[in-house]
This record gives C-alpha cells, sequence and structure tokens, in this order.
C-alpha cells in the first residue's frame, strides 16, 4: 500500500468532476424553473431564457473553475446544492413579480417594479464575492488572528442600523441601513463575522473553558475570566438585536453560541443551560413584547383570529392548495400570501411545486448543513472545526426557525429563508459562508503534507565545516 | 469536539425530519380540511379562473362562462333568466351554488374523476384546464309552454317521461334571475340575494319539485290504484256516493265538490266516480280498503321517499298511524297527505309506463370539454307501483275524464288524453290549490305531467279543471310536436 500522498489523493479523487455534473443539474435546475415559470404564466417560454440559461450555464462554470483553481480538494456539493437553491429562489421571485404585475394591470395601477432583476444581479455579486474569497484567503486559520478586532467589528456592524440618518426602520424593525439608495442588512454581514470571533476566541481558550471553575447546579462553570469576555460581546450583541427588534437574528445568534460552546467544551451542559435561557428569554420576551406575543396566539391558534393571522393562514393555505405535487410554477396564487418573496418564500414554494418540490428544497437544505457539519468534523485544526460547525449551525437553526414559522411547526419570526429569499445582504452572506465551508473543507481533504521521511532512511547531507 | 458535533448532528437531523414531517401533515393530510374553509380564496378564484363548462338544454347553453378580463377571469351568465333559474340553479361569488350548479360542480369545474385524464394532458400540454358539461333532460318547448302557462300566478309544472323518467319540463313560478348573483360585483350580489330572501313570494324556491301540497282529488289515482290492485274492485264496480258521508268515529261528514250526490241512488261506478271527482265514494273505498292499504300503494308511487335526492327535492307524504276518519279524508288527498307536483307526475307516469315507475332524472349526460360524452344517465326502474292490468284499466278511466269528466279542458284534437284534476282544499284563509295530472297519448304515452297551481291571481273559480288542465294541455301539445317532429 502507497503511502505517498499525491497517490493516495489521485485514488479517492479530489470530486472536481461530481461538482462540474452537479453544477450542470443545478444549473438546469434554475433553467428549468424559469421556464416552467413562463410556461405557467403565459403559456409560453420566456423571451430571455436563451440569454438566461447562457448567463446562469457560464456563471456556474466560471464559479467551478475558480474553485478547481482556488480550493481544488473543497467539498464538491455545497457549491452546487446552494447554487440550485439560489436558482429556485430567483425563478420564485420572477413568478411572483409577473403576478404582482398582472394585479397591477387589473386594477389599473402602475405596474410595481420587478425585484427579480436585482437579485440576479444580488446573486452574482454573492458569487463574486465567494471567488474573492477563495482567492484571498488562501488559509483560513489566518482568520482567527484577530479575534478582538473580528468581535468589535461584528459589534459595529450590529449597531449599524442605529445611526442616525444611516439607518431605516422597515415593518417596525431596525435593521436596515441605505446608502446610496441601496439597503443592507448589516446584521446578515454580523452573523459570519460573529461565527468567525467566537471560533476564533474559543479555539483558544476552550482548555481553559473545559476547566472546572465553581459548581452551580451539578453543572462545572468555567472561570469567570475565561468565559467572561465572550459572554459580555454575546449579551451585548442579544442586547443589540432585541433592541432592533430582530428578534429571530437574536434567537439564532444566541443559538449558534450556544452550540459552539457546546462543540468547544464538549459538555452536554451547555446546550442544557442554552435551552433555559432560550426558554427564559422566549418567555421574557412574551410578556415584554405585544407582537411576539401576537406570533404566539397565531401560532397557538391562527383561525382563531383571521384578520391578525393573515400571513400564516394563506401561508397554510398556500401549502394545502398546493398539495402533493403543487399547481406548477406560475399556476398557483402564491401572491395572495403577504412578503411571498421574503419571509414566506418557502409557503410559496410549497404552493407551486407542491410536498415534493418542498421537501426537496428541505433536503437541499439539509444536504448543505450535514456537509457543513461533516467538513467541521474532518477539519484537521480545531478553527477549521469550530468555524465550519458555527457556519453550518448557523445556516441550519436560520432553516429551521424561518420554514418552521412559516409552516407552523413553530412561532413565526423575521429571518430570510437562505438563497432563496428576496434580499441582497442575505443571499450575498450566504454565498460567503459557503466560501469559507469550501475553504475550510479544501484543507481538511488536501492530502497531509508527506510526513518526514524516517531518520534512518534519510538522505544524509555533507555539511561543510568551515 | 468531534463527538459533541457528531451529537449535534443528530439534533440537527431531528430538526428537519420534523420540518419534513409537519409540511406531510400540512400538506397531505390536512390539505383537504384547509382547502374546504370557507374563507379560502384560493379555491374559489381558482373555480373562477377556470372555464366552467356549460350547462346545455337540448343544444343550447343555458348557463356559461364569459371572460370578463376582470379580477375574476369568468362570469357565469344565464340566457334565459328566471326561465331555467330552478333547473341550473346560480353560481356565486358569495353565496356559493345551487341545483345544478351544485349537483354537477366537479364536472363543470372539471375536478372530476372522469376528467382526470385531461386534466394531466392539459397540464402537460400547458393549456389552462377546461370544465366539462351537463345536459339537462328538459325540452326547451315544454319549458317554455309550462313557464308561459304559470304567467301571472303561483305554481310549478312538471312533466316526464313516462318511458324513462327524464324529466321534460321543471318550471316553477315566481322565479328569479340568477345573473346578478353571478356578478363580478360583490354589492350587485348581496343586494340580489337581499331581495330574493325577503321577497315573501320566495322565488328562490323550487315549487316544481321543493315544496309539498296537499294533493286532493289527484290522490285519488293512487285509491283507485289500490281498489284495483286489492282485486276486491273493478271499474265497473258499484259504489256508495251519497251527497254527503259521516265520517266514523267524530262528528263530521265529508261532502262532494258539487255538493250533491255522485248518481242516481246515491250509487256510482269506480270509473265515474273518478270522472266526476266523487270525494264520498272515494272515501267509502279508502274505509274498505285502511290506511295500510293505500299507504303501501302510496308508497308504490313514491311517496314517503325522496326522489331527485341530489337536488333536494322534497319527500311527498302519507301519514302513518290514521284512524278511520283520517283515513276516509287521505283517501282523497286531504288530511296531512302531502305531494310535490313531482310525486304527482310519477304517479301519473307509472300508470302510463304499463305500471313501471321510472326514477325521476334531470342530468341527461356529462360531456367532455370537447363534447364528448362521459356519463350518460340510463333509466333505472324505480319500482312495479301497479300490474299492468291496473295500469290499463286506470288509463281507461283517467281517459274518460277528459273526454266527459272534470278535465276536458285538457283534450288535444287526434289524440287521447289521460287525466285526473283536483281541487284542495288548505284551510280557512288560503284559497284552494288547482291541480291537474294527465298523460298522452294514452295508448303509446310519451308524457307525463302534473300542474299545481297554488294562486292564480286574482281568478274567483278555481278549480282543477278551468285552471290547471290548460296549462297540461299545452305542455304535452309542446312535447307531442317535437315528437311528432323526431319520428
Amino acid at each position: 500500500m502507497s503511502t505517498d500522498p499525491a497517490a493516495q489523493a489521485r485514488r479517492l479523487g479530489t470530486g472536481r468532476w461530481v461538482e462540474l455534473a452537479l453544477v450542470l443539474v443545478a444549473v438546469a435546475i434554475a433553467i428549468g424553473a424559469y421556464a416552467s415559470v413562463g410556461l405557467g404564466t403565459a403559456g409560453a417560454p420566456p423571451s430571455r431564457l436563451l440569454g438566461y440559461g447562457i448567463a446562469v450555464t457560464t456563471v456556474g462554470i466560471a464559479v467551478h473553475l475558480v474553485i478547481r483553481w482556488r480550493a481544488p480538494y473543497a467539498d464538491p456539493v455545497l457549491m452546487p446544492a446552494a447554487l440550485a437553491l439560489n436558482g429556485i429562489g430567483l425563478a420564485m421571485i420572477h413568478r411572483l413579480d409577473v403576478a404582482n404585475q398582472a394585479q397591477a394591470a387589473r386594477l389599473e395601477l402602475p405596474p410595481p417594479s420587478a425585484e427579480a432583476p436585482g437579485q440576479l444581479v444580488w446573486s452574482v455579486v454573492g458569487l463574486l464575492l465567494l471567488c474573492l474569497v477563495l482567492a484571498t484567503v488562501r488559509d483560513h486559520r489566518m482568520l482567527s488572528r484577530y479575534t478582538y478586532l473580528t468581535f468589535l467589528l461584528g459589534v459595529g456592524l450590529l449597531l449599524l442600523p442605529l445611526v442616525p440618518g444611516l439607518g431605516v426602520e422597515i415593518n417596525g424593525a431596525r435593521i436596515w441601513i441605505s446608502v446610496l439608495g441601496q439597503s443592507f442588512q448589516p446584521g446578515e454581514a454580523a452573523k459570519v463575522v460573529m461565527v468567525v470571533a467566537f471560533a476564533s476566541y474559543l479555539v483558544v481558550h476552550r482548555e481553559a473553558l473545559a476547566l472546572a471553575g465553581r459548581r452551580v447546579l451539578g453543572i462545572d462553570l468555567p472561570r469567570g475570566r475565561d468565559l467572561g469576555p465572550i459572554l459580555v460581546v454575546w449579551a451585548l450583541g442579544l442586547a443589540i438585536l432585541v433592541f432592533e427588534r430582530d428578534l429571530g437574528a437574536a434567537a439564532l445568534f444566541f443559538g449558534v453560541f450556544v452550540v459552539l460552546l457546546f462543540v468547544a467544551t464538549e459538555r452536554v451542559g451547555w446546550l442544557v443551560v442554552g435551552v433555559l435561557l432560550a426558554a427564559l428569554g422566549g418567555y421574557a420576551s412574551y410578556l415584554l413584547f405585544d407582537h411576539v406575543q401576537a406570533r404566539v396566539t397565531g401560532w397557538l391558534d391562527p383561525f382563531a383570529d383571521p384578520n391578525a393571522n393573515f400571513q400564516i393562514i394563506q401561508s397554510l393555505y398556500g401549502l394545502a392548495y398546493g398539495g402533493l405535487l403543487g399547481t406548477g410554477l406560475g399556476r398557483g396564487q402564491p401572491d395572495l400570501i403577504p412578503f411571498a418573496e421574503s419571509d414566506f418564500i418557502a409557503a410559496a414554494l410549497g404552493e407551486e411545486l407542491g410536498l415534493t418540490g418542498l421537501m426537496v428544497i428541505i433536503v437541499l437544505y439539509g444536504v448543505l448543513v450535514a456537509r457543513g457539519l461533516r467538513i467541521a468534523i474532518g477539519s484537521r485544526d480545531p478553527f477549521g472545526t469550530l468555524l465550519a460547525a458555527g457556519l453550518a449551525t448557523a445556516v441550519g437553526l436560520q432553516v429551521f426557525v424561518v420554514i418552521g414559522g412559516v409552516t407552523r411547526l413553530i412561532p413565526l419570526t423575521g429571518l430570510t429563508t437562505p438563497f432563496l429569499s428576496l434580499g441582497g445582504s442575505s443571499l450575498v452572506m450566504n454565498w460567503v459562508i459557503v466560501a469559507l465551508l469550501l475553504r475550510v473543507s479544501d484543507a481538511a481533504r488536501r492530502p497531509a503534507p508527506a510526513p518526514p521521511a524516517p531518520l534512518a532512511e534519510a538522505q544524509t547531507q555533507a555539511v561543510r565545516v568551515r | 469536539m468531534n463527538r459533541a458535533i457528531r451529537r449535534w448532528s443528530i439534533i440537527t437531523l431531528l430538526m428537519f425530519a420534523a420540518l419534513l414531517v409537519n409540511v406531510t401533515f400540512i400538506q397531505a393530510l390536512w390539505a383537504d380540511d384547509l382547502n374546504a374553509r370557507s374563507d379560502n380564496r384560493r379555491v374559489l378564484l381558482d373555480d373562477y379562473a377556470r372555464q366552467r363548462g356549460p350547462i346545455l338544454v337540448a343544444d343550447a347553453a343555458v348557463a356559461r362562462s364569459v371572460e370578463t378580463g376582470g379580477t375574476f377571469q369568468y362570469r357565469r351568465e344565464y340566457a334565459e333568466g328566471p326561465l331555467y333559474a330552478h333547473a341550473t340553479g346560480f353560481y356565486s361569488w358569495i353565496y356559493g351554488r345551487a341545483a345544478t350548479e351544485r349537483v354537477a360542480n366537479d364536472i363543470l369545474a372539471g375536478t372530476d374523476d372522469a376528467l382526470f385524464a385531461r386534466r394531466v394532458i392539459d397540464l402537460v400540454a400547458g393549456r389552462p384546464p377546461e370544465g366539462g358539461s351537463v345536459r339537462l333532460t328538459l325540452l326547451p318547448e315544454a319549458q317554455q309552454a309550462a313557464d308561459a302557462g304559470l304567467e301571472g300566478r303561483i305554481g310549478a309544472v312538471v312533466a316526464l317521461d313516462p318511458r324513462t323518467g327524464a324529466i321534460l319540463a321543471m318550471a316553477a313560478r315566481p322565479s328569479y334571475d340568477p345573473n346578478p348573483l353571478a356578478d363580478p360585483d360583490p354589492e350587485v350580489q348581496e343586494q340580489a340575494w337581499t331581495a330574493y330572501e325577503t321577497d315573501p313570494s320566495e322565488p328562490t324556491l323550487n315549487r316544481a319539485i321543493a315544496r309539498t301540497y296537499p294533493p286532493g282529488s289527484v290522490f285519488k289515482l293512487v285509491t283507485a290504484a289500490a281498489a284495483l290492485e286489492s282485486g276486491r274492485y273493478t271499474p265497473d264496480s258499484t259504489l256508495p256516493g251519497p251527497a254527503s258521508l259521516p265520517l266514523p268515529g267524530s262528528t263530521a261528514v265529508l261532502t262532494n265538490q258539487s255538493g250533491g250526490a255522485c248518481g242516481p241512488n246515491d250509487q256510482t261506478t269506480l270509473t265515474d266516480a273518478l270522472r266526476i271527482s266523487c270525494n264520498t265514494a272515494f272515501a267509502s273505498v279508502g274505509l274498505e280498503l285502511g290506511d295500510d292499504a293505500l299507504r303501501a300503494q302510496a308508497e308504490a308511487f313514491g311517496y314517503n321517499q325522496q326522489p331527485l335526492e341530489a337536488y333536494n327535492a322534497a319527500t311527498s307524504v302519507f301519514p302513518a298511524e290514521m284512524d278511520a276518519a283520517q283515513t276516509a279524508q287521505a283517501a282523497v288527498g286531504q288530511y296531512d297527505v302531502r305531494a310535490t307536483a313531482l310525486q304527482t307526475a310519477m304517479v301519473s307516469a307509472a300508470i302510463a309506463n304499463d305500471g313501471t315507475l321510472m326514477k325521476p332524472y334531470l342530468i341527461a349526460e356529462a360531456l367532455a370539454p370537447d363534447l364528448a360524452p362521459l356519463q350518460v344517465t340510463e333509466p333505472v326502474e324505480q319500482s312495479q307501483a301497479v300490474t299492468p292490468p291496473t295500469a290499463r284499466g286506470l288509463t281507461e278511466m283517467m281517459v274518460t275524464v277528459v273526454e266527459s269528466g272534470t278535465g276536458t279542458n285538457a283534450a288535444i284534437p287526434d289524440v287521447t288524453v289521460a287525466g285526473k284534476t283536483g281541487t284542495a282544499e288548505r284551510g280557512e284563509d288560503d284559497p284552494p290549490l288547482a291541480w291537474f295530472t294527465a298523460f298522452a297519448p294514452a295508448e303509446s304515452p310519451q308524457v307525463a305531467v302534473a300542474v299545481v297551481i297554488e294562486d292564480a291571481g286574482g281568478e274567483v273559480d278555481i278549480s282543477g279543471g278551468q285552471l290547471a288542465a290548460p296549462v297540461a294541455r299545452a305542455v304535452m301539445q309542446a312535447v307531442l310536436l317535437r315528437g311528432g317532429a323526431e319520428s
């Protein structure tokens, strides 16, 4: 058996051809969905189908080539899975554009501007950013160097919407900033930055955190000086998010932090404490905030007040109407659900693609998260492990919270659906997450450097002694 | 750390499994309940987005969907308005569906299983799905004659093909215009609905099938049938026919319409008793036979069973548990005996069809959007109401009614008509009801008809022979003319 790492890599393969094949499948899904919308709404394929098809195929293959060049050992499934989701999202946003414009035409109102072209631009920006991250971050460990600066950056990003003149309030949540007429959600970027910061802090302090400090209620608490800083940052971030009334993001932020703490220390106690604190926080916000109470009652019995719970009821009606196979893209009435293109895009997809299509989407997310966690396990360095686990957890929790919310599994919270929802900041940052996961997996799967040859067999080198 | 990640992976797996199970519940198990909720606009919008199939009478669409260009892509149009309103029903965004629009909704909307293959083809071909159409059994000429005969009156007409049970005419006045109920403007719908619902004459009530009346003398056909079936009577049997008959066990007496006796020496025959509609003779027959025999005969003709269930027709009633006085009254169609126009037509139709009662039906066939037949209604025997000899005897007796009895107004030149009049008392304040039921030609019947008029709009002389018989004649003539043209 050869121990030659290069030979081993050849035998296992890098997965790049698998990735190319999957990219082509994802591209076919994206183009097929777009064509299907045209067929369903206008009865004919969209006139720009050829151009769109060429563009999507080109972009998909180009990104694949960049990965080949910059992360040749990276996981081959991640990018195509995300690309397929992005393509499905684009088709649904386009489909809702068509519906909204038809509705405006019926009511003889000026047509609303189409959202899909903007989302397409953001998709390209996201993929460019993915390439940029792969090109510039040659080793993910360089991200762990400036822990406190990263924390500062994360908190700063969270605070941006509160800056007067910069932040804008939309639908009761102050989580947007407006720059040059474009609005961004800095919280989306903060999410990634905070995961990086937590991972880099924990990688240094996890040994110390695992050390017993005081024992409280059967749980060994770490020493204050180890836990302190991270607790401060965490509480600060949580406070900002609650202040901005972005409770979905707060829950996500909290969840990722607890899971990272659990992974770093391997102590189940942290999960228990996390669940207890989450229950406490949830109850507190139920008492403190009217809109939280409304969400909970709307979750328990939406039909008790059909007007107040119009959104979730429409979502359920849409899902039910879709049934097993769905109405087909362009043939349902997803525009009856308010915010169908953002928070409720899963319901819109469930209506037109049916249970079958929605399950495919959920499973695609499952594949993304599973791959992310697999990368974490495979990573050779602890920072890579924590980073990948944190990013995968962030995506997984977000999918659970938002899809669970619109399907009435849990109370509704305002979060975007990764890769699907309308919104540039979320889409771009999710592509950055994929880029970072690719980077970590490239390092994990890269053949190990040749071990130094045993001394006895080593070629001796003559050293000239002067 | 990997052990912790593996544990966390299991929790993540459970979360995703929960998502999958949850959407399965909503989309597979609870979908029907959610779709059936009344505030679910999707289902209605979808109905309105689809070209609903037409309801046909002969080859004309009496209800069809026309494009509007509004929020609802199609609206329902009822070309003849009130004429067919009771048959077509209405199709309203707010008030739902009625009559054929409700009964045949799956076919009209295109959601029937029979249209499944076509739906799949439409889906693949990218065509908007289309509804199938439904052809009613009504004959336009008969329907128009029936409706014209009821002009200015309150009443109903039902005409049947005795050989099949097909309903050839089903008219009721007052009627209503279903068009405003299908108007895209909800306010128009509301106004029309309120107007119809508050109208004391109940225009949306289909008096032909959904209201029962005391049948009066037309019920004598049932009593006569029971008499002949018992074997104790022939059409020539002699019966007592005094001017008044004391009701056993009570102080009340039963009198004849004329006030006099039904024949010399207070005697008459069964045939003559039917011809001149002698109450005392039939009451005494009823007393002889007993209420059980009358009830069995009435039920053989369809009483106490709901006909045309899908259309919510009323059940005609022959009461249970009667004493002798009540039986005597019931034998002449009074007391608590109730019959719809449809039921009365069924009695004539059974006699006309050699005693075999055919199950009445209104939908002749369901057609696919390309007019290929999907389902054709096959005539079904409901019961053998009387034996063929009894049917022949009753026919001969009914012919005398039209030739020289109370029903001469129903006579048609060159056609033998068999009929029976009825004038039923309804209590102190209400005017009496005028009934007439008949079939023709007596030798080979093509049409059986029943007419009931509850309010003649001020006419004083209300009797079946005067008011109802001419309407029945017009309807029969319309059917026979068309039948003649066909053969």
